[in-house]
């Protein structure tokens, strides 16, 4: 629900009384509706510094809440419920309890600027979806998303040979992934560019599958960006306080069941 | 005006990953057309990956140093001082990496210590000037030009222009546009619409040029991205067109993609062509639809170009 003052109403705290008479007055259904009240107490004031810390949050402090990137998102368009005002309302506030309520479609963004485009205080609020997907999965909310996935094998092939092949990384998609290669609709798809391909041409493709293109003398490159992606994501774990998280947790329970695979 | 015509007689070319895969169709047909009027392509020597849709949501400032690696490459060894990119996210992230570069320290800390140690050159802010192919054909040749030189006339067919996101957004990014009506617009793009117009074109009032097709989520979110594709398809088919001409890989493809996704998973089939506009105005100057690529295109419009006289 797009009203943010609506939709903090839980369903579990709407109550509605159905044959409800008060001094001889039927005042069932609508007229017997209460909301109960609740108090908010669960504030993670560090949120926003959290998601600001990541890649893309940078600006997420100059939100006034104008709230043109909802107006003029795609996703929106799609699902009222994906709305990025909303959330970085909630963020800045420190409200995670409700904005886990959301986690699962985050990561849905689709990177078509149109919010970025719009902001009239440059907060890049697409960054700010990306961050936040980030620090969903960091702090073990949510697995992997498919995005994220299809992200880290582009740029593993990217980082270690300076090109991609578009081919490869699909098929690694889906490995990673799990699910079948190909999809039927995909077969589809191969077929109808089958037939009008010249045979030349379509080994030229194969070949291209099996062997990645490379930029030549990549390799420094390659180093100098591993070594700035693993500060990077030291820094991201400081940021957002993961290797007390894990400590903590190993206190608790005996070490060895920290939080599985954080992204690094 | 005459500064970029002759500015851009000879470009540095960078096609990208996408034109050397998927996207080979609008690789050969981009070559093509130069050729056929005369335009000198240098591409850029052992190029890299400009870091597509995906390396920013790892670190933003990994992506502009690729994009940087690109273009200093073209300055610094190549001497050269433009940079044509026909794919819509390879010219997106040079625009961004040059804004990035003008107005954020920390962006050129990252990309000057990364190309030192890489053992190049960092690339300096305003070192080149990067343009899409479009800016190309419509400055360094233009409308009257390109219809004196029309041999097939695109008479009759009616197109829908798509520009996608990442030709016109964010706005900040793209400082040349919005600056009056010889200038392309971010909301309105034309250049495409003017270009195929001269061909002989007829252009639909197309209200969604510069919409969404879920390009990023193509695979991870498909679900999504056949639901946007099937919009601008059947926006542009209610609008009157024929073909939806495009001036990216991922849109191209994203659009062929769900076009036949729609059909084999939600039954729901559509007609229209999905064409280069690189490919349509080769045709159009008397290029073979095999010497555009249109063989290499998933979708088959071959039947189509005949019947229009193409072929
Ligand atoms: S970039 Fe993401 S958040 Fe922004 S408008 Fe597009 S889908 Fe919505
Ligand atoms: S458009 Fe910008 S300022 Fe307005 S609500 Fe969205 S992020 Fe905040």
């Amino acid at each position: 629900m797009p009203i943010h003052e609506k939709s903090l109403i839980r369903p579990e705290n709407l109550h509605v009384q159905e044959e409800k008479e008060v001094d001889g007055v039927d005042v069932s259904g609508h007229w017997s509706t209460f909301i109960e009240t609740r108090v908010v107490n669960d504030y993670n004031e560090a949120l926003e510094d959290e998601i600001g810390a990541l890649p893309g949050g940078d600006y997420i402090h100059r939100c006034w809440q104008c709230g043109s990137c909802t107006n003029a998102c795609t996703v929106h368009a799609l699902n009222p419920d994906f709305n990025p005002r909303y959330w970085i309302y909630l963020i800045r506030m420190g409200m995670e309890s409700e904005l886990l309520r959301d986690k699962d479609i985050i990561w849905q963004c689709v990177s078509c600027h149109k919010c970025t485009h719009v902001c009239p205080r440059d907060v890049v609020p697409e960054g700010v979806m990306k961050a936040t997907a980030h620090w969903l999965e960091l702090k073990g909310h949510t697995p992997k998303s498919p995005s994220t996935v299809f992200d880290d094998i582009f740029s593993e092939q990217v980082i270690k040979t300076g090109k991609i092949e578009d081919g490869r990384v699909i098929m690694q998609f889906f490995k990673r992934t799990g699910q079948k290669f190909p999809p039927p609709w995909m077969v589809d798809m191969v077929k109808s560019l089958l037939r009008n391909l010249p045979i030349g041409l379509l080994t030229k493709m194969g070949m291209a599958t099996l062997v990645a293109p490379k930029t030549s003398g990549w390799s420094k490159s390659r180093d100098a960006i591993e070594e700035y992606v693993a500060e990077l994501e030291g820094r991201n774990r400081e940021a957002l306080g993961l290797d007390e998280l894990v400590k903590a947790a190993e206190n608790e329970i005996g070490p060895g069941s920290g939080p599985q695979e954080a992204r690094t | 005006m005459t500064d970029k015509k002759t500015k851009y007689q000879e470009v540095a070319y960078y096609p990208g990953c996408a034109l050397e895969g998927s996207g080979h169709a609008y690789n050969r047909s981009t070559k093509a057309l130069g050729k056929k009027l005369g335009l000198k392509l240098k591409e850029v020597d052992n190029w890299n990956c400009c870091g597509a849709m995906e390396v920013k949501n790892i670190d933003p400032k990994i992506q502009t140093y690729l994009s940087s690696r690109v273009m200093s490459i073209a300055a610094n060894q190549m001497g050269m001082d433009t940079v044509m990119a026909p794919c819509n996210g390879c010219y997106h992230n040079l625009k961004r990496a040059e804004y990035d570069l003008s107005n954020d320290e920390d962006s050129v800390a990252v990309t000057e210590r990364l190309s030192s140690k890489s053992g190049h050159e960092a690339y300096k802010a305003g070192q080149v000037e990067t343009i899409h192919a479009l800016d190309w054909i419509k400055d360094a040749i233009g409308e009257e030009e390109l219809a004196e030189r029309v041999k097939n006339s695109l008479k009759g067919m009616r197109i829908a222009n798509y520009y996608g996101c990442m030709y016109t957004r964010p706005r900040h990014i793209f400082p040349e546009k919005d600056q009056g009506p010889d200038s392309e617009s971010t909301s309105k793009p034309h250049f495409m619409d003017d270009l195929l117009a001269a061909a002989g074109a007829e252009n639909v009032e197309f209200p969604l040029k510069t919409a969404c097709c879920g390009g990023a989520h193509t695979l991870s979110d498909s679900d999504t991205s056949t639901r946007l594709v099937l919009n601008i398809i059947r926006a542009a088919e209610a609008a009157g067109a024929e073909v939806i001409a495009t001036e990216c890989p991922t849109c191209h493809g994203g659009l062929e993609l769900h076009q036949i996704r729609a059909e084999s998973v939600l039954g729901i089939k559509t007609n229209i062509k999905v064409i280069y506009f690189t490919q349509l105005l080769g045709m159009a100057l008397g290029l073979k639809p095999k010497q555009v690529g249109l063989h290499e295109n998933v979708s088959d419009s071959f039947g189509f170009v005949k019947e229009k006289g193409l072929a």
